[in-house]
């Protein structure tokens, strides 16, 4: 693990448990950990259907929906597959599939 | 190292008593320690409090038990509490008195004065008539009969710890002071 | 410059001296005082801080942790009841390696209810990661605000300092007030290394599994042994500015001694005056007073001590079901280093004046009397 801790003018690199800071202050960080490794059904918006309502941007708890060129985008790198977007949307534009098929 | 307890009543001023006491102290160059005794004050229940004066920084920190002098501020006190509980032989009680010293009978070991700390605060507007403010009177009377203090300390005493009224005060203090025969 | 204050307000001008920016606190008598004087002190532009209202203790350690989180140099006061509030924050400001400096005025715990003095209160923190410092006089509070903040932001531990109601708190004595100027050199800045930045975000305090937790420990351990030292520093620094010396220990008359009184807080400043009359007496006693019992000054303790005959420990708290704290403490010091005899007093609970008499009678008992394993209740009325 490598990650900079920068505040004021003294980065801090952690490389492991001997140089971690004292305190549990940016222990981890979500670039390396892509919780999208955590998902079984990956949720598929159907852009015909959507109506850029961003219901479903709105309510994804990760978030792992942005917005790019005025749509709703899943980043599967964070997506858990919690469905919260696809029961939510008012059009049923998010449908799923099962991962590993 | 001189160690003094006050008598009052709650509300008297008898823990300011001891401050203003200490601050005169204080001025003249010395070492001081006041505090309450630890209870739980109410208004008009006996309430102590106690200075303690030295020429080096006071390292004991327990109340006075054996004290060199005593200060009664309110007479009616002496009815209820022993005001002389381990006073040691030789020493003063000071007490706000419109009686003659000899009007109080502690027996022979101790020297006794009084001093009309009531009609003096009355007099200069401290406090109210039924609840008149006596201490810096009473101050003003101790640096009289001991000289541990003199008058300009507890001046400045009085303009350091009071917040008001310090002219008045002072008055008080000076009278009380001019009043009071010297031991 | 002298000045005459109450133990209460040397806390409030060693706040305002140390140039704190955040202040929150709820009132508790005997603390009241000290917050009370602060927030004078900030409404009258005295002091360029933020005092912040809260609504319990608990709420009063958990703003001075966000703020001390984003770099604010933060200060609180409590007692008794009030510190017990504010337990599981003490912990998060520990671990989180916050340098809060907090002053706990030693109450009893109730019930019954009691606004007097006893150690029990600061002492059921001891294992909260903060440093503690018993002070034994008004000038000792000040300048221990000072010297507990330039600790503190060194290790990265806050600091608890404690002192008896009532004998210290309500006390009026003589305080000699650093300049400031002094002090700001003393005391620059406090700059940290981590801290919440808007423009840096990183997660404090986040679940932190067994990869990590056990290391945390580890490194507040480090922390607290390298804290020995730095409070040693500290004070010298200190001495060379005021001409007040501070340690860990404050050994009184201990070089020939054949018994060493072992005390803390005001009792320790009695026990002083006690010494001198039993010295008068031909009885070579010193006195021993712990000022800082975490970090521990186990080495400092030992190189007093060794070559007595015999040790009392005299302590305004109890441990129920087994002693004085500050026994304990000593004893475990000792073992496996020397073997030296303790006799184990309590004393003072709950505000119980703590005579020179009762101290001279103490000693005396432990002077010609060797059992170390009872317990001794002095002027237990049973």
């Amino acid at each position: 693990m490598v990650i900079k801790f920068q505040n004021n003018d003294k980065p801090v690199i952690i490389t492991g448990a001997k140089d971690m800071p004292p305190m549990a202050a940016a222990l981890g960080s979500m670039l390396q950990n892509k919780t999208g490794s955590w998902r079984n059904v990956r949720p598929i918006i159907d852009y015909d259907k959507c109506i850029k309502c961003f219901i479903c941007w709105k309510v994804c708890p990760e978030p792992a929906i942005k917005i790019v060129d005025e749509l709703p985008v899943i980043d599967y790198d964070y997506c858990k597959g919690c469905l919260m977007c696809a029961e939510e949307c008012p059009k049923d534009a998010i449908d799923f599939e099962k991962e590993g098929k | 190292m001189i160690e003094i307890r006050m008598h009052g009543r709650g509300g008297q001023g008898a823990v300011k008593a001891s401050f203003v006491l200490a601050e005169a102290a204080f001025q003249g160059g010395k070492y001081v320690q006041a505090f309450p005794r630890f209870g739980v004050e109410r208004r008009g229940a006996p309430v102590e409090a106690f200075t303690r004066i030295d020429d080096k920084p006071v390292q004991i920190r327990s109340q006075i038990y054996y004290p060199d002098g005593v200060i009664v501020l309110d007479p009616s006190l002496t009815e209820v509490v022993d005001v002389t509980k381990g006073l040691k032989k030789g020493g003063w009680i000071l007490v706000n008195s419109d009686k003659e010293p000899d009007f109080f009978d502690f027996g022979d070991d101790y020297k006794v004065y009084t001093v009309d700390a009531t009609e003096i605060a009355v007099q200069n507007k401290l406090g109210s008539r039924t609840a008149p403010i006596v201490n810096t009177a009473i101050v003003g009377a101790f640096a009289k009969l001991t000289g541990i203090v003199t008058i300009d300390a507890v001046f400045k005493g009085i303009d350091s710890s009071i917040p008001r009224f310090q002219e008045e005060n002072k008055r008080a203090a000076k009278q009380a002071y001019d009043e009071i025969e010297s031991g | 410059m002298k000045k005459t204050m109450m133990g209460n307000y040397a806390a409030s001008w060693g706040a305002q001296l140390a140039r704190v920016q955040v202040i929150a606190a709820y009132p508790i008598t005997p603390q009241t005082l000290i917050v009370e004087k602060l927030s004078d002190i900030v409404a009258d532009g005295e002091l360029d801080a933020k005092f912040i209202k809260v609504e319990s203790e608990h709420s009063a350690m958990a703003a001075c942790i966000g703020a001390s989180a984003t770099g604010a140099r933060a200060y609180t006061a409590t007692s008794a009841q009030g510190l017990a509030l504010m337990h599981e924050m003490l912990h998060w400001a520990g671990l989180a390696r916050l340098p809060i400096v907090m002053t706990n005025v030693n109450r009893a715990m109730a019930p019954g209810w009691s606004i007097w003095a006893d150690q029990n209160d600061s002492l059921s923190q001891r294992d909260t990661g903060w440093m503690q410092i018993y002070a034994s006089s008004a000038q000792e509070i000040l300048d221990s605000t000072l010297i507990g903040y330039k600790v503190s932001e060194k290790v990265l531990l806050p600091t608890l300092i404690s002192f008896d109601a009532f004998f210290l708190s309500h006390t009026m004595e003589v305080v000699d007030m650093p300049e400031i100027e002094l002090i700001d050199k003393y005391l620059p800045p406090y700059k940290p290394d981590y801290k919440m930045d808007v423009n840096d975000p990183r997660s404090f305090g986040a679940l932190t599994d067994e990869q990590y937790y056990y290391e945390f420990r580890y490194k507040m351990q480090k922390a607290m042994d390298e804290a020995v030292d730095i409070i040693k520093e500290a004070g010298k620094e200190y001495e060379k500015i005021t001409g007040r010396a501070y340690g860990l220990v404050h050994p009184y008359r201990c070089e020939d001694a054949d018994m060493i009184l072992v005390t803390s807080g005001t009792i320790a400043d009695t026990t002083n005056v006690a010494v001198d009359e039993l010295r008068a007496e031909g009885k070579k006693v010193g006195n021993l007073r712990i000022r800082v019992i975490r970090p521990y000054p186990k080495k400092e303790i030992l190189e007093v001590v060794k070559g007595v005959k015999k040790l009392a420990v005299i302590d305004r708290n109890i441990s129920p079901g087994y002693s004085g704290i500050f026994s304990q403490e000593l004893k475990s010091a000792l073992y496996n280093e020397v073997d030296i005899p303790v006799r184990s007093y309590i004393a003072g609970l709950g505000g119980r004046d703590v005579k020179i008499e009762d101290i001279k009678d103490m000693a005396n008992d432990a002077l010609k009397n060797d059992a170390p394993n009872d317990l001794i209740w002095k002027g237990v009325k049973i």
